[in-house]
């Protein structure tokens, strides 16, 4: 893979993200009307308003708007949070590992679960344990991320456990932690009490989450697993004598992951998209769960700055799964 | 026997009729409040009452009939939203596969913008920037659902524009519009059954959503309300959230049900 490649690549993206814009400025700009009538209060007379307009450049027209709107994007002004009256890409970016680190232990779930529901249906085939593990899958892949939270709330948060089902981490404790990673700082760092409770904050809501792309990895790995343990070089593992287990974890698996390494970097695309609402539901304080925030007080420089960090965050993921393939799957050719 | 397209269709003809029949079929009225009959536990449970057979919330109101009317907004969201989004996609879809060329490079630079956002996400925002209510709903469910049947169709209009039959009419001279018509769109309605079973399952979740966080209209109870009224009492009425969240997802579960079964009813190759 050469510099020029990825720098073409790179290329790519970049009217995606001049689309991303543009619908966020209409969306933002465009449709509501007056946005000086909604930043400042009812009792503003129309000169301030008028006043106001020239200030920020409405005056003048749409596309002109949009030049000047571009300008201001690229040189990092998001504007600043009406309700919270900071720096709206500041707020935003400190809530950004709160909501990568809930995305990234759902995902460890979905793998490491996934992948045991594959090997135990593809071992036990020709029991009950298969088409049990195959129900299972149906349901958790037909019922979105939204359902399950609320299920798991019901469950585990109020009638079988007592999970907690609200916020990070118990208020009680102390946070003396340098970056907003905490469950990662506190695991480097030794501080195995912490990263206990961070855990029990984190794992019905990465649960939630975790629970479609698990059933997604589940079905595409126990589909290429029985179709690689019809393949020649299985018979002559057996031929050798090797055991069920060893054949089907030696050398079945290997050969049957690539499909499931593919969809497992879409899917969890949307798994991070599928924060916004676990967030609100478990009021974790993630970026998904500030969007909520910002909607209800209808913050615009806050509600762009999440909309368009999110936007470069799925379009980042989507180049570096893409690039991934290439290094995964010697037959995509590079070019 | 096409066990899913029965259960998909109890499940419809279940919301059908609980939609329409809501105002005879409800015990009480949904918007009826009684400081008596708060969070009352359901007609099972100690301390329950008949008249309630589901329990009340925290205002007094019956859950069961918030329930019954809940289908109507549910059912409207579903149907339109639903039709609409596919239809749009559909279309699309179509135009971008059969014609490719700058149309197909157009349409899917579009659809690759609109998959850049996480698509809550997007629904959130246009109802925040709109203001809340029905007609907001639905264009947020069309907004993020369009993509989805554009893509699918476009890939299979691609692969359908190089089979033999298609050739076949292209040399006898049929018009392209004969052609979209009668050999392209009756081979994608087994996709397209699929897509629409998924469709009324996401725009009843999308709906569920928005009037959770109270983007909807406050006139009709709707299940995502019934869902945020219950939310901060979970602990002394769990069942309150319980019922919307379980009526949901048998709704969800049952239309994707029928959007296979009516996939197997229309696909000759399933079907031997």
């Amino acid at each position: 893979m050469t510099v020029s490649y990825l720098l073409r690549r790179l290329l790519f993206t970049l009217p995606t993200i001049l689309g991303v814009i543009v619908i966020v400025f209409v969306l933002l700009r465009v449709v509501p009307g007056d946005p000086i009538a909604m930043m400042i209060g009812s009792e503003a007379t129309p000169e301030d308003i008028q006043r106001l307009r020239e200030v920020y450049g409405l005056d003048k027209s749409i596309p002109h708007q949009f030049v000047v709107y571009l300008g201001n994007l690229l040189t990092g002004d998001f504007g600043t949070s009406i309700s919270l009256k900071q720096n709206a890409l500041t707020l935003v970016l400190g809530r950004l590992p709160a909501t990568l680190e809930l995305a990234i232990v759902a995902m460890v779930i979905a793998v490491a679960c996934g992948l045991a529901l594959a090997l135990v249906a593809t071992y036990w085939r020709k029991s009950w344990v298969s088409p049990v593990i195959d129900a299972f899958d149906s349901i958790a892949l037909s019922i979105p991320e939204f359902l399950w939270a609320l299920l798991l709330v019901l469950a585990f948060g109020v009638l079988f456990a007592n999970l907690p089902i609200s916020g990070r981490f118990d208020p009680a404790r102390q946070t003396d932690f340098v970056t907003q990673f905490y469950l990662f700082e506190s695991l480097l760092r030794g501080r195995f009490a912490d990263a206990l409770d961070l855990l029990r904050y984190l794992l019905l809501p990465a649960l939630a989450l975790a629970l479609p792309l698990m059933a997604i990895i589940s079905r595409v790995l126990s589909g290429s697993l029985r179709e690689a343990l019809g393949q020649d070089y299985i018979l002559l593992a057996r031929v050798k004598g090797f055991s069920a287990a060893r054949v089907l974890l030696r050398h079945a698996l290997p050969n049957a992951l690539l499909p499931t390494i593919t969809i497992t970097g879409v899917h969890f695309i949307f798994l991070v998209g599928g924060t916004v609402l676990v967030e609100l539901i478990f009021s974790y304080p993630g970026i998904g769960n500030m969007l909520f925030g910002a909607a209800m007080n209808r913050d615009l420089p806050l509600i762009q700055s999440v909309t368009i960090v999110f936007a470069l965050l799925f379009i980042g993921l989507n180049f570096l799964i893409d690039l991934s393939y290439t290094l995964v799957n010697p037959r995509v050719k590079v070019g | 026997m096409n066990i899913r397209l029965i259960a998909g269709l109890t499940v419809l003809v279940v919301l059908v009729v609980a939609a329409v029949l809501a105002p005879w079929l409800a015990p009480h009225d949904p918007m009826t409040q009684s400081l008596f009959n708060q969070l009352l536990p359901p007609a099972w449970l100690a301390g329950g009452d008949a008249n309630f057979l589901l329990g009340t919330d925290n205002l007094g109101r019956d859950l069961l009939s918030r329930l019954i009317y809940g289908a109507q907004p549910a059912l409207l969201v579903m149907f339109v939203g639903a039709t609409l989004s596919g239809m749009l996609g559909v279309v699309l879809g179509l135009i971008a596969g059969f014609f490719g060329g700058w149309l197909d490079a157009v349409i899917s630079r579009i659809v690759d913008v609109f998959m850049s956002f996480p698509p809550m996400l997007l629904a959130i925002v246009l109802v925040a920037v709109v203001g809340p209510g029905v007609g907001a709903v639905i264009t947020a469910i069309i907004l993020i659902g369009w993509t989805r049947s554009c893509r699918l169709v476009r890939g299979e209009v691609l692969a359908l524009r190089e089979q033999e039959f298609v050739t076949s009419a292209r040399v006898l001279g049929v018009s392209r519009l004969r052609m979209i018509v009668h050999e392209i769109l009756p081979n994608l309605l087994p996709l397209l059954s699929v897509l629409f079973g998924l469709e009324m399952g996401r725009a009843i979740v999308t709906e569920t959503i928005l009037s959770f966080v109270g983007f909807s209209s406050s006139s009709i109870p709707t299940w995502g309300s019934i869902i945020a009224d219950s939310r901060p009492y979970i602990y002394q009425a769990w069942w309150a959230m319980a019922y919307p969240t379980l009526v949901i997802m048998i709704a969800v579960l049952g239309l994707n049900a029928l959007g296979d079964g009516l996939r197997q009813a229309t696909d000759p190759l399933a079907r031997r």
